[in-house]
């Protein structure tokens, strides 16, 4: 039984728990999708995901709430954490243009500048290449931030918008520009359950 | 490495519905000018809306309230890093336009402002930025939907800090949405037509005004290029798509009269999937206090305990308005 705690302060979190369920039939394994919102729950849990939404807010909410550092720990000690968007920029360990005071859990070796794309007239949709299915992913970047750089050779790029790296993963963590929530294609949710199982 | 051919796509359905429910779960802020926008981000806020006044100050002030003035937008815009949204008055075309041209995120088709156009809300799938707008029913839901609403959100009765329109507006449109669910498609279909005579009642109205014959012909368009029919279709699709998920398939937002946490506990409790503030906040004695124990209701929705920690030494609330005794009922514009 694989569970997933999606962090679910704000943001596209039932989209996530949807995304989740429909990964693991695929992978034909037994599994629970929940919102995570308390420290508690962070006991006997097999992967977290961060959601897209607004990363100023969600870590604001994951201090006041007492999940930024467990979170942090646990990926640390080697817990799968996928981070979509927002939560990209959460994971990272540089972020160009955050607000004063916002913290980051830094766990993910990419600079990542937020709302790099602009503002939401800027947003598009756009296909993607994976490093791991000759098939294209549909991309959908909604004031999405751009990896700027990667610090180090232990990350490594798993999605491309023409030659941008726009995905990113290292061991058990994953770091997303996009959303793939917000559309039918699971392959990158299954993809980073496989890391859990 | 095999070059993918890369074909972009700006403004579409997916992006603006998408961009809504990126904000689910948090509080959207009224603010004035740039100083209000930084306290409501240092407070948590998911977006600020732009306005020339607060409702509180809008209901005062009396006149024609317009969108608010471009250079303040932009000392917003450029004061903060989460989104900005605007209001422009309903029907209003053009000043739409001015804000998408802006580069604001979203934009409130709000019946808080003075309506520009007394038939008809702008068309909005003619735009790339996502709309919001303002519904006291299923049908003026499904309405705004259909014209390309990428979120609605309840009317309530801003400016109040009475709750009392914005709780009567969720239960409505929540007791309309479980009965399409017992409905059958015929009858669904059925109320698909009642939700689209609006459109053909104020064709009508126009015509009459005009001294043309009242009758709308069968291929004569009633609202943009769209005839009764067509509307029908649409709003008929929208109507089934609710029926299946048992909710309306975009972000719903609590807004008017929204004044302490428990207010806004108590409308993420009814569902809602996160809440306005307008003039809740800046009307209260400590606006900074207000605006973060606001969005922790919201997080904390279901844990009374929390909620009433939340609400220890967070000063006075605005004072609010009784409902009757209002000269202006703000909810009625715009259907």
């Amino acid at each position: 039984m694989l569970k997933v705690g999606v962090i679910g302060v704000q943001g596209a979190v039932s989209e996530h728990i949807e995304a989740v369920k429909r990964a693991f039939e695929r992978l034909g394994v037994e599994g629970q999708a929940f919102w995570l919102r308390r420290p508690e729950q962070l006991n006997a849990i097999d992967a977290i995901i961060l959601p897209g939404g607004e990363s100023t807010t969600i870590s604001r909410l994951m201090q006041r709430n007492g999940l930024f550092e467990p979170v942090r720990k646990l990926g640390g000690e080697g817990l799968p954490i996928m981070g979509t968007c927002a939560g990209l920029i959460l994971l990272a360990k540089e972020v160009e243009g955050a607000v004063e005071g916002q913290r980051f859990l830094g766990l993910l070796d990419v600079r990542v500048n937020r709302n790099a794309y602009g503002r939401q007239v800027d947003s598009f949709e756009a296909p993607l290449k994976l490093s791991f299915s000759d098939e294209p992913f549909p991309g959908v970047f909604i004031r999405a931030p751009k990896i700027v750089e990667l610090l180090g050779d232990k990350v490594k790029p798993i999605a491309w918008h023409g030659d941008e790296v726009v995905g990113v993963e290292q061991g058990n963590i994953m770091g997303l520009a996009f959303h793939p929530e917000l559309t039918e294609d699971v392959r990158l949710h299954e993809h980073f359950l496989r890391k859990a199982l | 490495m095999e070059r993918l051919q890369v074909i972009e796509a700006k403004g579409t359905e997916r992006l603006k519905r998408g961009f809504a429910r990126m904000v689910k779960g948090g509080v959207i802020m009224d603010v004035t000018n740039a100083e209000q926008a930084r306290i409501a981000e240092e407070a948590g806020a998911v977006s600020v809306m732009a306005l020339h006044k607060v409702p509180a100050d809008i209901r005062k002030a009396g006149g024609v309230a317009r969108m608010a003035p471009i250079e303040k937008i932009q000392e917003i815009m450029d004061a903060v890093t989460i989104p900005v949204m605007a209001k422009v008055r309903i029907g209003h075309v053009a000043e739409a336009r001015v804000l998408e041209a802006l580069s604001v995120d979203m934009i409130d088709e709000s019946e808080v402002l003075t309506p520009a156009d007394p038939f008809f809300h702008i068309d909005k799938r003619e735009f790339n930025v996502p709309f919001v707008c303002g519904a006291r029913n299923l049908g003026e839901a499904v309405r705004r939907i259909w014209e390309g609403s990428a979120m609605i959100r309840t009317k309530g009765e801003a400016g109040t800090g009475n709750i009392v329109e914005a709780v009567r507006h969720v239960r409505l449109v929540a007791d309309n949405i479980r009965l399409i669910q017992r409905m059958t498609d015929e009858q669904v279909y059925a109320v698909a037509e009642k939700f689209a005579e609006p459109y053909l009642r104020l064709a009508r109205q126009i015509r009459e005004i005009s001294g043309l014959p009242e009758q709308v012909l069968e291929n004569e368009p009633v609202y943009g290029h769209y005839t009764y029919r067509e509307i029908v279709d649409g709003l008929y699709k929208i109507l089934l798509e609710i029926k299946k998920l048992g909710r309306l398939p975009v972000v719903n937002f609590a807004a008017g009269g929204v004044a302490t946490p428990t207010d806004a506990a108590l409308m993420m409790g009814m569902g809602m999937d996160g809440v306005f503030v307008g003039s809740g906040i800046f009307k209260s004695s400590n606006p900074e206090k207000m605006a973060r124990a606001i969005v922790e209701a919201v997080n904390h929705w279901d844990e009374p305990d929390v909620i009433a920690e939340i609400s220890k030494e967070i000063g006075e609330p605005m004072k609010g308005l009784e409902i009757e005794e209002l000269e202006v009922r703000l909810e009625e514009r715009g259907v």
